[in-house]
C-alpha cells in the first residue's frame, strides 16, 4: 500500500510540476537567483578567508640571538615555542643562513659586499622566525620569550611593531565578523525570497488543497506532492545555479586572484565542484521542502 | 443514518446561521433542503462534512459524532459522503478522469479497481468521451457531471449536493436532477440543498424547509412553500 501511495505521489508531483508550467518556471527562476546568491557567498567567504590568511602569514615575530648563542639552546627554545598553543610555526635561521640571505638580498650592492669581506667574520646572529595562529597571539609569544629567562636571546622585534600587530588583529577580526555578517544577512534574504515565492505559488493552489481535503484525502496525501514539487524546484534551481558559476568564475577567477591575491576561483570551483554542487543542492532542496511544508499547513485546516 | 441533534451555529450575535436544528435522515432517502440564500442550508452541509464546528449540538453520521473525530479521522467519514457543489470544485489541473480517480487514489484503492471503476462512472454520467479533457475545456453541465462522477465513484453511503444546479441552464439542471434521482434509485441516500421551486415540486419527495436558520417544515412528500 505504501509503495502505491509513493508511486502516485511522485508521479502526481511530476505531472503537476509540468502542468503548473508558469508557476514552476517562475519559482525555479527565483530560487536560481537565491541559490546563486548562496553560492556567491560561499566563494566570497573562500576569497575573504584566503586573503586574510595571507595577510596573517605575512606577519611574524623574530627572536634574534647573540652571536655566541649555542645552536642547542636555540633549538631547545624552538621546541618550547612549538609546544605553546599560540605558536603555529617556528623557522630556525642559522648564522650561516642569515649571512646567505643577507648577501642575496644585497647582491647588487658592492659597498656592502666589500664591507662584509673586510669584516672577515660573520657579523649576523641566528634567529627564530615565529608565526602565531593570529596577530593577537604575538603579545604572549613576546612575553614568553622575555620572561622565560633565555639569556642567549639578544632582541625580539615585537616591540618595534607592537602597534601594527594590535591594529592588524583588530582589522582582521572586524573583517571576518563583517564577512560573516554579510553572509548571514544575504543568506536570510535569499531564504525569505524563496520562502515567500513558494508560499505565493502554493497560495494559488489553496482551493485545490481544500477540494482534495473535501473529497477525503488525508493531510499527508495532499501535502506530500507539494513537498516533492518543492524538492524538484530546489534540484532544478541548484543545477542551474551551479552551472552559472562555470562561465562566471572562468571570467572572474584570474581577475580576483590578481586583485586579492587569493586562489583562482575557477580552479577552486572545478576542484570543489562536487561539494559545491551538493551544498547548493541541499540548500535548494531543504528550502524548497521546508517552505512547502509551512505554506501548505495553513490551507490543510479544511 | 444521519442525525442532527439540536444543532446551532452562531457566527456572531446578529448572525445566527442555524438555530436548534433537529432532524434525521434515513438510509436510501432523497431529502431536499429548501430555503432562501442565507437560510442555513450550506452551513448545515459544512457541519456534516466537518468543515466547520457547531456552536452547540451534535451531528451523527452512522452513530459517529463527526465533531468528536480527530483531524486524521475526518477523511474516513468524508470518503463515505460524496459531495457536489454549485461551483463544481474540480481540480483545475487534472483531467476529468484524474478528478474522478483522485477520490479513489486518496482512499488507497488499487490501480486495477481504479482502471475499472472510473471509465464506468464517467460513462454513467455521459462523459466517457470527455475523460481526457480538463475542467476549463468542459461546459458547466459537463463539469457538474464530472463532480457527480467523482462523488459516486467511491460508492458512498450518501451524496450531498449543495445547490448543484445553481450555475446551470435549464437543460443541464434537469440532467443533473435526473442523475441524482437515478443515484438514489440505485440505493444511495441523497441530500439536495436548493432554492429552485420547480425542482422541488417535480421531485415530490421529503422536503425540509429552512427560514432564518430554523426548520419551519418537514414534509414526507413536500412542495416548495417559501
Amino acid at each position: 500500500m505504501i509503495f502505491i501511495h509513493i508511486k502516485r505521489i511522485v508521479l502526481g508531483s511530476f505531472v503537476s510540476f509540468w502542468r503548473h508550467g508558469v508557476v514552476s518556471f517562475t519559482t525555479i527562476m527565483v530560487m536560481v537567483l537565491a541559490i546563486f546568491m548562496v553560492g556567491s557567498l560561499i566563494l566570497f567567504q573562500v576569497l575573504l578567508t584566503s586573503t586574510l590568511d595571507q595577510v596573517e602569514q605575512k606577519v611574524d615575530v623574530i627572536a634574534y640571538f647573540k652571536l655566541d648563542a649555542p645552536e642547542d639552546d636555540i633549538l631547545q627554545i624552538r621546541e618550547l615555542l612549538l609546544r605553546t598553543s599560540e605558536v603555529n610555526s617556528v623557522e630556525y635561521i642559522s648564522r650561516d643562513r642569515a649571512l646567505e640571505i643577507f648577501k642575496d638580498r644585497n647582491s647588487d650592492n658592492a659597498l656592502i659586499a666589500s664591507a662584509l669581506d673586510e669584516l672577515g667574520d660573520n657579523p649576523l646572529g641566528a634567529s627564530l622566525r615565529i608565526q602565531a595562529h593570529s596577530p593577537g597571539d604575538y603579545q604572549s609569544v613576546d612575553r614568553f620569550l622575555r620572561e622565560g629567562g633565555f639569556s642567549s636571546i639578544d632582541k625580539v622585534n615585537y616591540r618595534d611593531n607592537e602597534l601594527v600587530y594590535e591594529r592588524l588583529a583588530l582589522v582582521l577580526s572586524v573583517a571576518r565578523q563583517t564577512g560573516l555578517g554579510i553572509v548571514v544577512v544575504l543568506g536570510v534574504i535569499a531564504f525569505l525570497v524563496v520562502f515567500n515565492t513558494i508560499r505565493l505559488a502554493i497560495y494559488t493552489a489553496k482551493d485545490e488543497i481544500g477540494i482534495m481535503r473535501l473529497v477525503g484525502a488525508a493531510n499527508w496525501y495532499v501535502r506530500a506532492p507539494f513537498l516533492v514539487e518543492g524538492a524538484m524546484h530546489g534540484v532544478f534551481a541548484s543545477v542551474f545555479a551551479t552551472l552559472m558559476f562555470w562561465p562566471l568564475t572562468l571570467w572572474l577567477g584570474p581577475k580576483a586572484k590578481s586583485f586579492f591575491g587569493g586562489p583562482d576561483l575557477f580552479i577552486y570551483y572545478t576542484q570543489h565542484f562536487g561539494s559545491f554542487f551538493v551544498t547548493l543542492l541541499l540548500v535548494g532542496v531543504i528550502i524548497g521542502v521546508f517552505s512547502s511544508f509551512v505554506a501548505t499547513r495553513k490551507y490543510l485546516k479544511v | 443514518m444521519i442525525y442532527f441533534d439540536n444543532v446551532s451555529k452562531v457566527y456572531s450575535s446578529d448572525s445566527v446561521a442555524l438555530d436548534s436544528v433537529t432532524f434525521a435522515v434515513e438510509p436510501k432517502e432523497f431529502l431536499s433542503l429548501v430555503g432562501h440564500s442565507g437560510a442555513g442550508k450550506s452551513t448545515l452541509i459544512k457541519l456534516l462534512l466537518a468543515e466547520e464546528k457547531p456552536s452547540s449540538g451534535n451531528i451523527y453520521f452512522e452513530s459517529i459524532d463527526v465533531h468528536e473525530l480527530s483531524r486524521k479521522e475526518i477523511p474516513y467519514v468524508r470518503r463515505k459522503i460524496g459531495t457536489v457543489f454549485q461551483d463544481f470544485k474540480l481540480l483545475p489541473h487534472k483531467t476529468a478522469y484524474e478528478n474522478v480517480s483522485f477520490a479513489l487514489e486518496a482512499a488507497g484503492r488499487d490501480d486495477a479497481e481504479i482502471a475499472a471503476d472510473v471509465p464506468h462512472v464517467l460513462e454513467l454520467v455521459g462523459l466517457a468521451d470527455r475523460a481526457d479533457h480538463f475542467p476549463h475545456e468542459l461546459s458547466g453541465g459537463q463539469q457538474q457531471r464530472v463532480a457527480i462522477a467523482r462523488a459516486i465513484v467511491s460508492k458512498p453511503d450518501v451524496i450531498v449536493a449543495d445547490e448543484p444546479t445553481g450555475n446551470l441552464d435549464p437543460l443541464n439542471t434537469w440532467e443533473i436532477v435526473r442523475l441524482l434521482g437515478k443515484i438514489n434509485e440505485l440505493g444511495t441516500t441523497v441530500i439536495l440543498a436548493t432554492h429552485d421551486k420547480e425542482i422541488i415540486d417535480t421531485i415530490g419527495k421529503r422536503v425540509i424547509t429552512f427560514k432564518n436558520g430554523r426548520v419551519v417544515s418537514d414534509d414526507k412528500k413536500g412542495k416548495y412553500r417559501l
